[in-house]
């Protein structure tokens, strides 16, 4: 069961959800090799670690069994489907 | 054809790579740097199976052969052996991460395409099992096409597998240079979760504990009160722990001192040994015992994973003025020393946040400040209780550490809307897994910051001090002139004094403003030299300088003193990896001048500031 697609920094703590899209245009060039190095990609799953409910700072989601931190601008280009 | 076969040592940061080396070449390291580039080069003796003695070289941490950081190209030249005066490695030891082969296997799959023989060492393969993956290296073998040795580098185990499999490749060197094959990334990022989904066996979620802990040290309040706590404990240790093998040292030297005094008849030599060269190195090896607590701290807190949170944490912090977390590592081990710090600026990508990161970073608190700020908060800084287990003499140390980051903020602010003006080149890194530090490769870090300190008090300091010993000794002043006015260094002095007296600085401090020039350290020493060679009657010592100063300096001048060291940029080597880092005297010139500048300034408010309170 797919929900419709929120941006990965809308998602909850413990939250597990599947990359649906990257709007890589958004994205600097080194921003956006980066993010595929850490395997971020259309497809993946992912896993809200922390987000500071403060706002402003990085967040921290999982791919597979790596946990990554991005800053929030990355995050809202990666559109997710929260997994049920 | 070398004897030796040269072995490269690749992988993925967070691979386990360094404790790999380690593991394999034990003491038998050698770091330099690669010619024209600034990146370490770490070699070492490797015995392999059949006995024969190869050669392997650890290399930057890089995901992919396309590289974005000064490391990463290392790496990629070295493989492909484009690197001018390094020979073409012979195989490649691949690292990768059992418990993150998605992201891993892409990296070996690029290597493979290179078509030189290959070994993979599916390293941390207990921390995957604790972490309820079960994997078969077996598959992962066939799977790939390549050997695969599962290793434990921190428990050294696996190591004898891998000694074999690198004989049995090390048969299949071929002559053919290897070309970088251009692959596409998502191509290989699918390719590489077949794989590392052909592997596993069996596979539950990940423990939570690492989770859980991660909830409370990224929170903005709680984890940011862990990571003050942490700095606040680590610089009370800093002077609590170290109290004891500092009075061990300077018994040592004051028995040393009276033993070469007892030997030598008096003269030129024995004044050269005790008050030049006793005095003077010895004030600084005092300082050993709390620069390796630092150091040890720092070295805790990378192995353990937790360094990474930190620089999560700061962020958002280093964000406002214009940085990046990133920007926190290197911040961090230059309150160890500015050089390794500014050499760790490597890891950004962005060349302006680089270049602000490095022109900041000697405002970080570094080792060589504290015996500066020890000597003068010893004397004038009263030793009692403000809390049960908080002294006064802690919470100035503290209070000093903290202008310099403040200052470094305002300073990061200025910069980046002046001379380092561009967009923020973000935060995006992998967070390594929570580990136990592993004691030997501790030890071993520890021990090599150790053997760099006192190399450079056995040589830049030694020299400096027996130098200034000379121009503080000549000519011999006549009856009742003080020698440290009348020498030439005294003459040079009074010329700079008159630049530093309306900043509170008598004519000691501007005596041992010049030799600290070459080190911050060397203040310390320089002024032991200069009181034991106006004092020649009094025993020699760390309590006679701590009398010397309390009876001619007022507190006023202490504490404008210690404003200075705060900020001047008095280290030769700063100026020189500054220079190396950025190819050329433009920044470091910079450099220089606007510390220099700021070190005038607040050493000068707060001259007045404490003089207008009465403590002139």
């Amino acid at each position: 069961m797919l929900s419709p697609t929120l941006s990965l920094v809308q998602l909850s703590r413990d939250a597990r959800a599947v990359v649906q899209a990257v709007d890589w245009q958004s994205l600097s060039l080194p921003e956006a090799r980066r993010l595929r190095e850490l395997g971020l990609d259309e497809g993946v799953a992912v896993e809200m670690v922390h987000r500071s409910t403060l706002g402003g700072g990085p967040i921290a989601c999982r791919i597979g069994r790596m946990t990554i931190a991005i800053r929030r601008h990355v995050a809202r280009a990666i559109h997710v489907a929260p997994a049920t | 054809m070398h004897s030796a076969p040269l072995i490269a040592l690749v992988g993925n940061p967070n691979a386990g790579k360094s404790a790999l080396f380690n593991a394999l070449t034990g003491a038998r390291q050698k770091v330099g740097n690669y010619p024209g580039v600034t990146v370490e080069r770490h070699t070492g003796r490797l015995s392999l199976a059949d006995g024969r003695p190869a050669e392997l070289i650890d290399l930057p941490g890089t995901y992919s052969l396309d590289p974005s950081s000064p490391d990463e190209r290392v790496t990629r030249d070295v493989v492909l052996g484009k690197l001018a005066g390094e020979r073409r490695p012979d195989a490649l030891l691949v690292v990768v991460d059992a418990g993150n082969l998605d992201n891993h296997l892409r990296f070996v799959l690029q290597l493979k395409a290179l078509g030189m023989p290959i070994v993979v060492a599916l390293n941390m393969i207990d921390l995957a099992e604790r972490d309820g993956l079960t994997l078969d290296p077996e598959r992962l073998s066939q799977a790939l096409g390549l050997p695969v040795v599962p290793t434990v580098a921190v428990r050294r185990r696996g190591l004898d597998a891998l000694r074999e499999a690198l004989v049995e490749a090390l048969r299949h060197v071929s002559d053919t240079p290897a070309e970088p094959v251009l692959l596409d990334i998502a191509m290989l990022q699918r390719e590489a979760r077949q794989l590392a989904a052909a592997a596993t066996v069996s596979e539950t979620r990940s423990r939570r504990l690492a989770h859980r802990l991660d909830g409370v040290l990224l929170h903005p309040v709680w984890g940011m009160a862990v990571l003050l706590a942490l700095l606040f404990v680590i610089f009370q240790s800093v002077f609590a722990w170290s109290a004891v093998p500092v009075g061990w040292i300077e018994d040592g030297m004051a028995a040393l001192s009276s033993a070469v005094s007892a030997t030598l008849p008096e003269g030129f030599v024995r004044s050269l040994i005790v008050d030049g060269i006793i005095a003077g190195v010895g004030a600084v090896i005092v300082f050993l015992p709390p620069i390796l607590i630092l150091f040890g701290f720092i070295l805790l807190l990378e192995a353990s994973g937790y360094m990474v949170r930190a620089a999560f944490l700061m962020d958002r912090l280093m964000a406002s003025v214009g940085l990046s977390g990133r920007a926190f590592i290197p911040l961090l081990s230059s309150f160890a020393c500015a050089v390794p710090g500014i050499m760790a600026t490597r890891t950004i990508d962005d060349e302006k946040d680089r270049l602000t990161t490095i022109l900041i970073a000697p405002l970080m608190t570094c080792s060589a400040r504290l015996p500066v700020y020890t000597i003068i908060i010893g004397a004038f800084i009263p030793d009692r209780a403000v809390l049960p287990g908080v002294g006064l003499q802690g919470i100035v140390l503290f209070g000093l550490y903290i202008a310099g980051i403040a200052g470094a903020f305002v300073a990061a602010l200025a910069l980046r809307r002046s001379v380092t003006k561009g967009a923020s080149s973000g935060f995006m890194l992998e967070m390594p897994r929570y580990q136990m530090p592993n004691l030997r490769d501790f030890a071993l870090g520890l021990w090599s910051r150790a053997v760099a300190f006192l190399k450079r008090a056995g040589t830049i300091i030694l020299l400096t001090t027996v130098i200034l010993w000379a121009l503080l000794s000549f000519p011999k002043a006549p009856p009742g002139v003080p020698q440290t006015e009348y020498s030439v260094a005294g003459r040079i002095a009074s010329g700079l004094e008159v630049i530093v007296r309306p900043i509170g600085f008598n004519h000691d401090i501007a005596l041992a403003l010049i030799p600290a020039m070459a080190a911050r350290e060397v203040a310390v020493a320089a002024i032991g030299t200069v009181y034991a060679v106006d004092d020649a009657e009094g025993d020699k010592g760390q309590a006679t300088i701590r009398e010397q100063l309390q009876k001619r300096w007022s507190l006023a001048t202490a504490l404008a003193f210690l404003a200075w060291f705060v900020f001047a940029p008095q280290c030769i080597s700063t100026i020189a990896v500054t220079r190396r880092e950025t190819n050329g005297w433009k920044w470091p010139l910079f450099m220089v001048g606007y510390l220099f500048a700021v070190a005038y300034v607040a050493a000068g408010i707060t001259y007045w500031i404490a003089v207008a309170a009465g403590l002139g």
